[in-house]
């Protein structure tokens, strides 16, 4: 199961753990799957079309998801949740 | 590994069009039948406008057009930003609509025969006003009773659910990992102090200046001075309801940006103008303007902490940051958040809260490492006065803790190869640092810094001609003289001299898009694309040499410096061009970012009597990845040491308690000058950058995070006190001295 | 209707006559009425340098010069430096140095430098920087430039001993 470490105040659907597991062979499903265990995880990562928030940059394995949700997730695979970065 | 032109030093190929005058910047398009335009700015910070009358100014002869923010058109935002072209612009900022917020908030432009009579006209326009009560505090701005710049704001918090009321909150955005409170407990020493960072402006020496032409087929031309052609296609585009392929954003020579010239403010206004007066039409800001109606970078509220073992051991880091964004939203905090303590970010226990707040002053824009250096001046006192308490050297205090290779950073991914270690053994090493500093009131300070760099597309083309040269195009915009780079590149792919190499900088019709030459990302991307385009123009040339020797293409090989060889044959770039030119495309996204480290040293001498500081000695150690052209490259972090001197010691914003900036000029806002910034030592340090074919990191942007800490820690090492706001002033220093003797 | 002043000067080396108003700066009408736009407008109060030209061999910020003020008199602007093809040993010197990256100040730059190596051809680094500090650059952090104008000056010593 992929692990998915979520933004610090999603910890409070989560029972405040630091880290769930969830499966999914997409982006996209892993987020499905973790709505079905901790209901409310969607509505703070999505937006209602269901697209992802652009305010989160999301990591797969340390690499930027660029296919959004429909990134591959590999069964040890680490997802994380970054703030957004300027430059200038 | 050996290289025929990377790491050499050649003369730029657009230098000879430098020292002699002839390059062309903005302010510099003369077209025929031009019209110069003006814009009218709000006197006040923050009103409601009654009403707007233009009537007496748009009889005037010699006036040929005047608009106001009735003739921008209601279009969502999100349009334009399907295409595919970031479309961050507000259109009340381009002109007002029923509030001012800002002093030099633009309520109308006019297009004339001279500028006088265009500022005569302006003069000539009756706006009424409703004064309203300005918002000029941070923590004033974040309070429940506070007025309201936007009645539909309601802060955007990261992972979090939306608030039910409004505020003037933009964003908040907390990242946390451990149990900060065990880990402060388990500390036996604790810092723990607030900063104040001023507003400041990029300071680029020219203003901004846009001039449009439009046709009677709708077919709009645009030459200005801009950091991305395409991303200024785009926010014109998005704001005036226009296809983007019916604008052509022709980028002219830029007389720097630092961020600040990714926005668009005078693009719209020259547009809506020249299509109204049915002539082009040109608008330059004053510098008053520059600095009142552009994107400075914010003032900060910073709370930082740290805890630590009596070896030095850091147990808990936590941060507090409150950024104001002006008055429209934007973010600089979530850099801030990313980037604080970045440098020791391996500690289990870690908690980072920051805030993008809304106040009555310009909204800001990107200033190299846009909210890491606030962030850091914070981060860097506060280490500096643990290494103080704990009797550890500065340099050996970051390396107990200095992050590696798969340690965690602030918002918790993984380190991927990086340079900081490399770096602080560099900057130990330094003859600088090896010289023991003496004399009263004299003071060395430390200070390291990080800036992650962004990658973006980039696209180039290029073309072998039939005597062997090679006609570069560019996609992404040239600030500083990376097209020197790219030619060198592309000469090293070739096997070429450098010299065969012309590169120029396309417009949005002529080659493909590319993001804003920003984030530090030129010489990593677009270079990664010339890299690309050489290899398909080799690849090319082979297909060519195998069609002329009538064999499979892959028994053919390219040898760099020779040609096409097959057999004992040899064909030279030449004769291959001589059928007819050969092209070469190469577009690059995806190239990830490239993480930098800085570590600056700075000896600095206070006079005890004046609080004038002197800068006796500086050093800039920053992990640079592969510096293609090393002479470029130290001057981009001689650049930014400059920049972070003002930031330190000299600049800031200083407005009335209406809100209105005092200071909008040369004169008061002080730009360090040849006098005030000794030599700068500097020293390359190159841990190649592994996912980048030449191991190429990012440079223009971390040399300027670490250098305000350096210069604070310098301060509090000659003077004895910990001076916590920004900038350091004389005042402020004499003041401390004698507050606390 | 508006009073234009006939004015008659020589710049870089070529009588020119335009018309201009008394209110006009020298710095307007080089760009404008003249063409020669290698000349910069930074702030048009004299605090930033860019505008920097010679008049009877003296540095002035153009933009604090009123235009009627040169009748009779002698203007170098930078594109007087180079001559018969040639740039200028300040001009070399920049360019080897990797002295310049927006290019913005540079005008303003090697018209400064040019008068204080006429008028001091021997300058410690401290002389170059307190003479150059009325030219502000925001890319390059000065190093870059002092260095070049150290080395031209060093290079133009070495061509007259010649």
């Amino acid at each position: 199961m992929a692990k998915v470490w979520l933004p610090a105040l999603m910890r409070e659907l989560v029972g405040g753990r630091e880290m769930v597991a969830a499966p999914g062979a997409t982006l996209g499903e892993v987020i499905g799957n973790l709505e079905q265990a901790w209901p409310g995880v969607k509505a703070r990562l999505c937006r209602p079309d269901g697209s992802l928030h652009r305010q989160f940059a999301v990591l797969v394995d340390d690499a930027e998801a660029r296919r959004g949700l429909r990134t591959p997730v590999g069964p040890d695979s680490e997802i994380r949740f970054i703030p957004p970065f300027a430059g200038g | 590994m050996t290289y025929q032109v990377i790491g050499t030093r050649p003369i730029r190929p657009d230098g000879v069009e430098k020292v002699t005058g002839r390059a062309v910047f903005g302010a510099d398009v003369q077209l025929p039948g031009m019209l110069y335009g003006k814009v009218l700015r709000s006197p006040h910070a923050h009103a409601r406008i009654v009403s707007i009358d233009t009537a007496a100014a748009a009889a005037m002869p010699g006036v040929y057009a005047v608009v106001t923010g009735a003739d921008l058109p209601e279009v969502p935002m999100e349009p334009a930003a399907r295409l595919g072209e970031d479309q961050t612009q507000i259109k009340e900022i381009i002109l007002a609509g029923d509030k001012v917020l800002f002093d030099g908030h633009p309520v109308a432009a006019v297009a004339a025969l001279s500028p006088d009579l265009a500022e005569a006209a302006c003069r000539a326009i009756r706006v009424e006003y409703e004064l309203l009560l300005p918002v000029t505090d941070i923590l004033d701005a974040m309070k429940e009773t506070a007025p309201l710049l936007h009645p539909n704001l309601y802060t955007n918090v990261w992972g979090g659910v939306r608030p039910e009321k409004p505020s003037n909150i933009a964003g908040h955005i907390p990242i946390s990992r451990g149990d900060v409170a065990a880990g402060f407990a388990e500390a036996d020493v604790i810092v723990e102090r607030e900063f104040r960072t001023s507003m400041i402006h990029q300071g680029y020496i020219e203003p901004q200046v846009a001039t449009a032409k439009v046709g009677e087929d709708g077919q709009v031309i645009i030459w200005t001075s801009t950091q991305g052609s395409f991303d200024a296609r785009g926010q014109v585009a998005g704001l005036l309801d226009l296809p983007p392929g019916k604008i052509r954003v022709i980028p002219c020579e830029i007389g720097g940006g630092f961020g600040g010239k990714s926005k668009v403010y005078l693009e719209p206004l020259a547009v809506l103008l020249a299509r109204k007066a049915g002539r082009p039409v040109q608008l330059v800001m004053t510098r008053a303007e520059v600095f009142k109606a552009t994107g400075p970078d914010p003032r900060g509220i910073i709370r930082a902490k740290v805890g630590a073992r009596r070896d030095g051991t850091i147990t808990a880091l936590e941060g507090w940051l409150a950024y104001e964004v002006g008055a429209f939203a934007d973010s600089a905090v979530g850099s801030g958040v990313s980037c604080m303590f970045a440098p020791y970010s391996k500690v289990s226990n870690l908690r980072l809260d920051g805030y993008d707040v809304l106040t009555n002053r310009p909204r800001i824009s990107a200033y190299r490492a846009p909210g890491a250096p606030n962030a850091a001046f914070a981060a860097e006192s506060v280490i500096d006065e643990l290494a103080a308490m704990l009797g550890i050297d500065p340099i050996e205090l970051r390396l107990k803790n200095a992050v590696r290779r798969g340690d965690l950073t602030p918002a918790g991914r993984r380190w991927p190869a990086i340079g900081l270690v490399e770096a602080l053994e560099a900057a130990r090493a330094t003859p600088h640092y090896q010289t023991p500093l003496q004399g009263p009131n004299r003071g060395r300070g430390v200070a390291a810094g990080f800036w992650g760099n962004w990658d973006g597309t980039s696209s180039v083309h290029l073309v072998i001609n039939r005597d062997g040269s090679v006609a570069l195009t560019l996609g992404a915009i040239d600030l500083s003289g990376s097209r020197a780079s790219m030619a060198m590149i592309v000469a090293e792919e070739l096997g070429i001299p450098y010299a065969q190499v012309k590169p120029q900088i396309g417009d949005t019709d002529s080659v493909g898009y590319s993001d804003v030459t920003g984030g530090s990302r030129s010489t990593v991307t677009t270079g990664w694309a010339c890299v690309k385009a050489a290899q398909d123009a080799r690849r090319h040339l082979c297909e060519e040499a195998a069609r002329a020797w009538d064999c499979p293409v892959d028994e053919v090989a390219y040898v760099p410096g020779t040609g096409c060889v097959h057999g004992g044959e040899v064909l030279t770039l030449k004769e291959l061009a001589e059928q007819g030119p050969i092209y070469g495309v190469g577009t690059m996204s995806g190239a990830g970012g490239s993480p930098a480290f800085a570590v600056h040293i700075a000896d600095v001498e206070v006079d005890p009597d004046t609080g004038k500081v002197a800068i006796l000695r500086y050093t800039a150690v920053q992990d640079v990845g592969r510096a293609i052209h090393p002479a470029y490259v130290e001057g981009q972090l001689q650049g930014a040491v400059a920049q972070s001197i003002g930031r330190a010691l000299y600049e800031a914003y200083v407005y009335d308690s209406e809100g209105r900036l005092l200071n909008p000029n040369f004169l008061d806002y002080r730009l360090p000058t040849f006098v005030d910034v000794p030599p700068i030592e500097t020293v390359l340090v190159e841990v190649p950058n592994p996912a980048h074919p030449y191991g190429v990191r990012g440079v223009g942007e971390a040399g300027a995070v670490p250098g305000a800490g350096a210069l604070a820690n310098a301060v509090c090492r000659a003077t004895g006190h910990r001076l916590c706001d920004l900038p350091m002033t004389a005042e402020q220093i004499c003041l401390a001295s004698l507050r606390h003797g | 209707m508006l009073e234009l002043i006939t004015v008659t000067a020589t710049i870089n080396g070529d009588a020119m006559t335009f018309l201009c108003e008394p209110r006009q700066s020298l710095l307007e009408i080089l760009r404008g009425e003249l063409r020669l736009t290698g000349t910069k407008e930074g702030c048009s109060n004299g605090n930033c340098g860019a505008c920097s030209v010679l008049l009877d061999g003296r540095v002035v910020n153009s933009c604090l010069v009123l235009a009627v003020e040169v009748d009779g008199r002698h203007v170098t602007t930078v594109e007087g430096l180079a001559r018969e093809g040639k740039l200028s040993a300040l001009q070399q010197a920049i360019l080897e140095h990797a002295a310049v990256q927006c290019g913005f100040c540079t005008p303003g730059v090697l018209m400064t430098a040019t008068a204080l190596l006429r008028a001091h051809p021997d300058p410690t680094e401290a002389e170059i920087r307190q003479f150059l500090a009325g030219n502000l650059c925001r890319c390059t952090g000065y190093d870059k430039i002092a260095r070049a104008v150290s080395d031209a000056a060093q290079r133009m010593k070495e061509a007259t001993a010649l």
